[in-house]
């Protein structure tokens, strides 16, 4: 891998990302409804004239091509600006959330990775067996379910009926005082739900795309040659054939990420997971438009890296793409 | 999958150890539930219940109220109004530090009224101070410009919070003070922790000013934005009370939790109104007729009874029922189709006529479905009804806000005093294009004008209430608004629990005497 493809890819990114800001700030600013009324409202009511006097204070009585290049300006030096609601910071509001969307955009990652593959490993092992038709079939299932309808019955189910979940939120708050460990386990026992929510529907795509590159890889000679040679079942499915096959998984992995911090946003709604997708949730119904563009801004740059991050790892995985530019 | 039976085991051990907490005894932790989201914790400068209940648990104020709307002593000991009214004055306690250990004096109370009055949305609170002297440190002397008998009550907790001068006076602006999001009060709990839009945690208050309070370590307000998340949060023992719930549904099944006590307790002062506000500037709803031919239409009982199964009560008037001031002789329009026909025909609209209907986008029960309840009730004497949805509150308050409507739904909030959350409704001098929650009806009477502006500074209970008697009368024949139902405000809350606030103002007032029983 050349310096050269990475200051490349990450020079794409920024200038990527620059389109992001100018883009998010432009629809949003479209959208109809003024933030000024709003922040009135939720003051309980205002004059006119504290109207104008919130306009002026949030630069809301400016051109758009004024406040968009103050806010491009500001974003440069990391400046994300004050969330109009709350009077503070956006990176600070940020910076208190990034963390639980993170693990549970990673657990839900690593979840769907590993047992979407084992799913589809199995399956391609009898392409006409019942576990290859369970596959398709929880693939269909799994891709046409909506992820809050997924959410809402698992809390039903293991929240409600069989009330071995915690309901919503990432820990318990009366045990906030407890130890490191019992907070940990806390954490871990708030997440499951949430973490299998999201998982639900890429496990499907992960199973039934690993199923049909294996199925692929497995009629290849170099496979008949290994089974020629008498390496065992296991060893020519897990060491040959999925290594691979993993190719592909690993190219809609990177492009996955993207889906999954959007999928986050509904399940950290549903079951009140103290992450971003939430605050974007909340300031797109408050036209909180700084918070609203400052999650954006850390949405984008997440999926930015993990394609920058993808595109290394395709590079480390397949030999033959090394040294290329 | 060994790991996922490791999981497994891990999430089981944690739901053990959630669940085998001990009982508490003395002291303990309460947790509130709210959906709502409060901007800041200063309810100086911020109205609303989001921001009051955890406000009044952070700063005390010079009163505080019972059941019976009688005003008790908080930090103020004693106070004294004068003959004419003008003067009132405070003694304070001369015990009471904020959280940093500063004492309270009266030049605290003294610069706290005058920024509520600078800076508060509710403008006839504090109208009529002129000036504040403060004689000495325990010693606050309000100025009035004219009687002002809402005064006593606008210094309760939910609406007079008194604030640390030497905090926040430093030439910030108190509206985006960074302090608003960690205040320091002198109230029963200090604030630990404020995650916006998550949580607030307050501990208790060890140097608070009255003895032996507060019970409770500490309160931690949990902000679960999912009503049935909440709800399953309430049955599980996640949350151990939840005020301000409105949806008959949750009452409903809460009410039928063992654990769990609902009352509908605590809501008098708030006095939150549901109705159906008239364009009276529109051509076809200036004539009275047809607004008294659509009161007499609806049937309140159906959607008190039937719409909202029977947890809310029907309103018949701008003053909350539970109110001294509510006058029960106003005009009921009981349902009577004929004579709501008759009045159409009467006001040239024999053939009916088109209208539409705005509702704020939120509480369903209690504002889309008494729109489309109304859509197909007054089919029936001939009004085509059109219902506009709105995508966002700013797009309904963009509408009503702006005149920009015929019939809307909306709810407003009485606030303790008529003062304070009535007049804003029917005083012509508040019609203020895109002012929500003013007079947008723009309805316009002299004689309403006149019995308000009197009421609000007549200083004997009976002559006032006799003037807003006359008032309700009045508003009850012109109708710029029907009024529909009395939100129905509950409260659930673990029935271990003691001494829950069911006062005038709920749990916006200090939670200093709630404890955990045996």
């Amino acid at each position: 891998m050349t310096a050269s493809f990475l200051i490349r890819r990450i020079g794409y990114g920024l200038l990527l990302m620059l389109g992001v800001v100018v883009l998010n700030f432009l629809l949003i600013r479209l959208a109809p409804g003024d933030p000024a009324v709003v922040i009135a409202g939720e003051m309980g009511g205002a004059t006119e004239e504290m109207l104008e006097s919130i306009r002026e204070e949030y630069g809301l009585n400016k051109p758009l091509i004024v406040q968009l290049g103050i806010y491009v300006g500001n974003v440069a030096t990391g400046d994300l600006g004050e969330s109009f609601f709350f009077n503070q910071p956006v990176a600070t509001l940020i910076a208190q959330r990034i963390l639980p969307t993170i693990l549970l955009v990673v657990t839900a990652q690593v979840l769907s990775i590993a047992i979407g593959v084992f799913l589809g490993v199995l399956a391609a092992r009898k392409p006409n067996g019942v576990m290859s038709a369970f596959v398709s079939v929880f693939a269909t299932i799994g891709y046409a379910v909506p992820v809050f309808w997924t959410g809402i019955m698992l809390i039903i189910l293991f929240a409600s009926v069989l009330p071995m979940f915690p309901v919503e939120g990432m820990q318990s708050v009366k045990l906030r005082d407890a130890s490191l460990f019992v907070q940990m386990l806390d954490i871990l026992h708030h997440l499951i739900l949430p973490a299998f929510t999201l998982a639900i529907i890429y496990l499907a795509q992960y199973a039934r795309l690993s199923r049909a590159s294996m199925l692929e890889v497995l009629g290849s000679d170099y496979i008949r040659t290994a089974k020629a040679k008498g390496a065992s079942e296991r060893s020519i499915l897990f060491k040959h054939a999925l290594r691979n096959a993993a190719l592909p998984i690993l190219t809609v992995a990177g492009l996955q990420f993207g889906n999954l911090i959007s999928g986050a946003l509904l399940v950290e709604t549903v079951f009140n997971w103290p992450g971003m997708g939430r605050l974007a949730f909340d300031s797109i119904l408050r036209r909180d438009y700084p918070t609203i563009m400052g999650v954006l801004f850390f949405a984008s740059a997440m999926v930015v890296i993990a394609n920058i991050l993808t595109d290394m790892s395709y590079r480390l995985a397949d030999p033959r793409l090394r040294g290329k530019g | 999958m060994k790991l996922m039976s490791r999981l497994f085991g891990a999430a089981a051990f944690a739901a053990l150890s959630s669940t085998a907490l001990p009982a508490f005894a003395d002291g303990g932790t309460l947790v509130i539930a709210s959906t709502q989201v409060p901007r800041h914790l200063n309810g100086a400068v911020q109205s609303g219940i989001a921001t009051a209940v955890p406000s009044t648990q952070i700063f005390a104020s010079p009163l505080r109220y019972d059941e019976n709307w009688e005003p008790q002593p908080y930090l103020a000991k004693s106070w004294e109004v004068s003959e004419d009214g003008l003067t009132v004055t405070l003694n304070l306690v001369d015990n009471a530090t904020f959280h940093d250990g500063e004492a309270v004096t009266s030049e605290d109370v003294a610069y706290s009224i005058m920024t509520t009055k600078a800076n508060h949305p509710f403008k006839s609170m504090f109208a009529p101070v002129e000036s504040i002297d403060t004689p000495d440190a325990q010693t606050v002397v309000i100025n009035l410009s004219s009687p002002h008998p809402a005064l006593l009550l606008a210094l309760s907790p939910a609406l007079a919070p008194v604030l640390p001068k030497h905090v926040f006076d430093d030439g910030q602006d108190i509206k985006s003070h960074p302090m608003n999001a960690t205040p320091v009060g002198s109230g029963p709990f200090m604030l630990e922790e404020f995650k916006p839009g998550e949580a607030i945690v307050l501990k208790k208050n060890p140097n608070f000013f009255l003895e032996g309070r507060p019970k409770l370590d500490e309160i931690i307000v949990r902000i679960i934005k999912d009503p049935s998340a909440l709800l399953i949060a309430m049955e599980n023992s996640e949350a151990d009370m939840y005020p301000f719930m409105a949806g008959s549904q949750e009452i409903r099944r809460l009410e039928k939790a063992d654990h769990l006590t609902v009352t509908a307790d605590g809501y008098a002062a708030v006095g939150p109104i549901n109705w159906l506000a008239f364009n009276t500037a529109t051509p076809k709803l200036s004539d009275v007729r047809v607004r008294q031919a659509i009161a007499y239409a609806v049937d309140r009982n159906f959607i008190t009874k039937a719409l909202h199964r029977g947890v809310s009560a029907p309103q018949r008037g701008p003053i909350i029922e539970g109110s001294p001031f509510f006058d029960a002789s106003i005009p009921a329009y009981d349902t009577d189709l004929d004579k709501a026909k008759a009045l159409m025909a009467e006001a040239g609209f024999a053939d009916g006529m088109e209208l539409t209907i705005d509702y704020i986008p939120g509480p369903k029960e209690q504002q889309q479905s008494i729109a489309e309840y109304m859509k197909s009730q007054l089919k029936k004497i001939g009004i085509d009804v059109t219902v506009r949805a709105a995508p966002d509150f700013p797009t309904w308050a963009g509408r009503v806000g702006g005149h920009d409507f015929e019939l809307s739904m909306d709810i407003v909030f009485n606030w303790g005093d008529p003062v304070i959350g009535v007049h804003r409704t029917y005083l012509s001098d508040n019609i203020r294009q895109g002012v929500i929650w003013s007079n947008t009806q723009q309805y316009a009477n002299d004689k309403v004008d006149t019995l308000l502006n009197a009421a609000a500074i007549e200083i004997d209970p009976e002559k006032r209430k006799a003037l807003y008697s006359e008032f309700q009368q009045i508003v009850g024949t012109d109708l710029p608004v029907y009024w529909i139902n009395a939100l129905p405000y509950h409260t659930a809350y673990d029935a271990k629990l003691q001494n829950v606030p069911t006062g005038i103002w709920g749990s916006m007032h200090p939670l200093d005497t709630v404890s955990w029983g045996e």
